[in-house]
């Protein structure tokens, strides 16, 4: 394989805003990253966790408190937008109104003092890649919201930049638009071989397009991985409940390695890197690699307390001796799910290496 | 630990204070011309209120309260002895009566007919602004010479009332208390309206729904619902009409004639030549005080609802 | 359908307010066509007085002094509420600036007899005490002052609609701080310049209280000029030309208006 080439390192970042009369907050606080050339990278994360921040950093729209920001390996933190190869699709797309869709396009390749010619050919090559040919000469007003996106990501992929910056570029697009829009960047990414930069607060999204993906929250970078690293294997409780559905179990570690529930039941369960295998610790297992079985089977044993149906698969909820609460997620293949119904007494068992030990 | 800034953020600040000073030397020639030319001349009014008058009109540079003592009193030219003398401030208690009545008749024919505007389809609604926003901007002296040539001996309405008869000798209307009142109305109408509307439009109607729909009716959700909501732009244009109604020169020295003084035109006459130059001074200051007050009451009740809201 | 937003007689009283606003006007702008001697003698249609007014030099005059005086108003208030307005929106603000914003706005605070007065008694002391007399630039420097609030407002309204993200855009596609400007903010900011330019040119144009106390001898515009009238025996002439200042103030209130509409 290759070796990967860093695109964009972010070394020790912080961001603190600090307005008078208030305590200061670090909408960043000391992240540190390596985002790779060629790569679909998002960042995820609930509103306020910095994510934007971080986006804004490396457009140059804001600058840190502390620490570097790297393009290819040169320092650009100090650079005033304009002078950086980065290009941003804003989250309102912020066409030029007074422009039409062409010269939206050509504005960056413009203000690089480009020549004419040079500009038409790279428009009409940037038009057609974004299938919007026939519009070229419509005012940015008078064209749809989907519309209305591909001309942004036309213009921000019209100069070529080395690093392609998408803030939440999705969420004014209705389901059906986003779905298809999604599919569009992926081919974009694929056939320009730019590395995109994807924020985001939709964990759907975020696994469905990325390459990798940085989990944050409260400014700091939880987990970096790919989309099965983060689902499968959450390093830490946020992470883990943050995408998808998870239970989470209290339990101790045994000298044999194995995990004894708080409900009863040993388990064999992985311990990521640098978690503690000792005392009291935190087991997540997904719903889907659960399964209700007689309550002689189970490991685990309680009473369904309710089953909700999803047309695709159904969720049984389970109160465990313990009195804690359990999810199961059964597709509905028209087999045993069926059989379960409410108050019955149900043993779970559990998919082998599927359940994990959180590092917090 | 607090962390060493950054050079980027350094250069950050440093560019942000460039940018703020670029900024105030932008807003540097406005702020002369209106310093040197706006308020100069009220600084200097100041100065004059506490000068003597020279005897042809202008100040002699000399100390002294006469004008603010002329205010209130007469000098005697016998014993130079001071006298109360009420002739002022009967002149500012009319013009203070006569710009709460024209504010109040203002709200009562204004408020209808904003909300009348606001629940129009947008398209309608913008040319029921363009309607009232041209008499909002014409010309004062033109729209009060037009009220003069209908009310005037001579003018439409007594042609019409002799013509048929109704009477055979023309009702004097102009130059009268009435023809000052109408006059202002006439003027200030559009004051009150357009602040109206635009907090009425910005209103929820489906509030008025809402209202309805816990068994108010039109009466109570108009008095308990729409109202309430409305009162910033009241407040707003109540204040539009007292302001320029309580300093008004054009309609009292077209429509009164001279003779039923309101607060614009006596201090206006204080300045023309051998008047009184220190005496009008002090005049257009007390009434600077009382706009100030309206001004005051006016920040003291939106502040608050600020805070409360 | 029942309008559950009607109230009874709102309508009613909107139609009657439409009614008490225009109905002076319309018959003062009716009689300017009488061909007649006196004015509420209608003797039929006819252009007479317009000719009348556009043929009289006291006319022509006055109505050359208030064109001078509206376009160095205009040009200078519009200019510098523009310059202003770029300097007081959407940027951090800097020391003073409230202080600034209230003293830009002061003029529509102040009663407008008082700025007459106080204007009269400074340029009546810049005469004596300097030998400083500017002429009819006495009556531009007051009417400049008093016009750039009424420029301010709309282009800072426009500023403030502005969205932020488009001039980051622009950094972000390379332009430099002063090409953004060039080619961004100054262009969406035009509507608004010009709504600005057409309010400062119609509050000039109609000044009647300021002008007629700081003006000279000589120095009558169209509203001091009507006034001039008013006190003579008064022919249909002044409804002629109160009708054509009318016509201008509706022209370019109707210009601004649009403009200020059409923002969206």
């Amino acid at each position: 394989m290759k070796a990967k080439k860093a695109a964009i390192e972010a070394r020790g970042v912080s961001r603190v805003f600090a307005a008078k009369g208030q305590q200061a907050v670090a909408a960043l606080d000391d992240v540190s990253v390596t985002i790779n050339e060629n790569e679909f990278f998002t960042l995820l994360g609930p509103s306020g966790c910095g994510k934007t921040t971080l986006l804004r950093l490396i457009a140059g729209f804001d600058f840190p408190t502390s620490g570097q920001i790297l393009l290819y390996g040169e320092d650009i933190a100090v650079l005033p937008p304009f002078k950086r190869p980065v290009n941003t699709v804003f989250q309102n797309y912020a066409l030029f109104p007074h422009m039409t869709v062409a010269q939206n396009i050509g504005f960056g390749l413009e203000m690089l003092g480009k020549p004419r010619t040079e500009i038409d050919a790279r428009v009409s090559e940037m038009l057609a890649l974004v299938r919007m040919e026939e519009l070229a000469s419509r005012k940015t007003s008078q064209i749809s919201g989907g519309q209305q996106q591909r001309v942004a990501l036309a213009r921000a992929l019209a100069p070529k930049p080395k690093v392609l910056l998408l803030d939440e570029p999705l969420s004014a697009l209705d389901y059906k638009l986003r779905k298809d829009m999604q599919i569009e960047l992926k081919r974009l990414q694929h056939e320009t071989g730019i590395t995109f930069i994807f924020v985001t607060h939709d964990q759907e999204e975020a696994l469905t397009m990325s390459d990798r993906i940085a989990v944050m929250s409260k400014g700091k970078i939880l987990q970096v991985g790919s989309p099965h690293d983060i689902y499968d294997r959450p390093a830490v409780r946020f992470v883990a409940n943050f995408i998808g559905e998870t239970n989470f179990l209290k339990g101790i570690v045994r000298p044999s390695g194995k995990v004894k529930l708080a409900a009863g039941a040993e388990i064999e369960a992985v311990a990521p890197e640098g978690a503690k295998l000792s005392g009291e610790v935190t087991v997540v297992i997904r719903p889907e690699h659960a399964l209700l079985v007689k309550p002689t089977q189970g490991k685990l044993k309680g009473v369904v307390d309710n089953i909700v149906y999803f047309g695709t698969d159904t969720h049984f909820h389970v109160l465990l001796d313990d009195g804690s609460e359990f999810m199961v997620r059964q597709q509905n293949s028209g087999g045993a799910a069926a059989d379960f119904a409410k108050g019955d007494k149900v043993g779970v068992q559990i998919a082998a290496g599927t359940a994990r030990i959180l590092k917090d | 630990m607090m962390a060493e800034l950054n050079p980027a953020a350094q250069i950050a600040e440093a560019a942000q204070q460039v940018a703020s000073k670029r900024n105030r030397l932008l807003s540097t020639p406005a702020l002369v011309m209106i310093t040197l030319f706006g308020i100069g001349p009220l600084i200097l009014i100041l100065i004059y209120s506490f000068l003597k008058a020279a005897p042809y009109g202008g100040v002699e540079w000399k100390f002294s309260t006469d004008a603010y003592l002329n205010f209130l009193f007469q000098r005697d030219i016998f014993d130079d002895t001071l006298q109360f003398s009420p002739d002022y401030l009967y002149i500012y208690a009319r013009s203070i009566g006569f710009a709460l009545i024209t504010t109040i008749v203002c709200l009562f024919i204004g408020f209808p007919t904003a909300y009348f505007m606001a629940t129009r389809e947008p398209a309608q609604r913008n040319w029921w602004v363009l309607l009232i926003t041209i008499p909002f901007w014409s010309n004062l002296l033109v729209r009060t010479l037009a009220i003069m040539f209908i009310i005037r001996d001579e003018g439409l309405i007594n042609h019409i009332l002799i013509w048929a008869h109704v009477i055979d000798k023309p009702i004097t209307m102009l130059y009268t208390n009435g023809a000052i009142l109408i006059g202002l109305l006439y003027s200030y109408l559009p004051f009150m309206i357009l602040p109206l509307y635009s907090s009425i439009e910005k209103m929820d109607f489906r509030l008025v729904e809402a209202g309805h729909d816990l068994y108010a009716n039109k009466r109570q959700v108009l008095w308990r619902v729409i109202i309430p909501l409305a009162k910033p732009g009241i407040i707003a244009g109540c204040l539009l009409v007292f302001i320029p109604a309580i300093g008004a020169y054009v309609t009292p020295l077209i429509l009164g004639g001279g003779t039923h003084l309101l607060i614009g035109d006596l201090i206006a006459q204080q300045f023309g030549s051998g008047r009184n130059w220190p005496l009008g001074s002090a005049q257009a200051l007390i009434l600077m005080a009382a706009v100030l007050v309206a001004l005051f009451f006016y920040v003291r009740n939106t502040t608050g609802k600020m805070t409360h809201g | 359908m029942v309008d559950v937003k009607a109230q009874p007689g709102f309508k009613t009283m909107a139609l009657i307010c439409l009614v008490l606003l225009y109905s002076p006007i319309l018959i003062l702008i009716v009689f300017a066509f009488n061909s007649g001697d006196i004015i509420m003698r209608w003797e039929g249609v006819s252009l007479h007085w317009f000719g009348v007014a556009f043929t009289n030099p006291e006319f022509q005059n006055a109505a050359w002094n208030t064109l001078r005086i509206s376009a160095v108003a205009t040009i200078a208030s519009t200019l510098f509420a523009t310059l202003a307005a770029i300097g007081m929106t959407r940027i951090k603000p800097w020391p003073g600036m409230k202080t600034a914003f209230m003293v830009i706005n002061l003029p529509l605070m102040v009663p407008e007899i008082i700025t007459a007065v106080a204007t009269l008694s400074f340029f009546a002391l810049l005469a004596q005490v300097l030998g400083l007399n500017f002429g009819i630039g006495n009556i531009m420097l007051a009417h400049i002052v008093f016009c750039i609030p009424f420029a301010f407002m709309p282009i800072r309204a426009r500023l403030e609609d502005m969205d932020l993200t488009l001039e980051n855009a622009a950094a972000d596609l390379y332009a430099t701080p002063w090409n953004a400007f060039k080619r961004i903010t100054l262009p969406l900011l035009v509507p608004g310049i010009a709504s600005g330019a057409a309010l400062a040119f119609i509050v000039s144009f109609d000044d009647f209280t300021i002008t007629q106390l700081v003006a000279g001898p000589g120095q009558t515009t169209l509203p001091l000029y009507i006034w001039d009238q008013t006190r003579r025996p008064m022919t249909p002439e002044i409804n002629a030309i109160s009708a054509i200042l009318l016509l201008v103030s509706v022209l370019f209130i109707t210009i601004s208006f649009l403009i200020a509409r059409s923002r969206k």
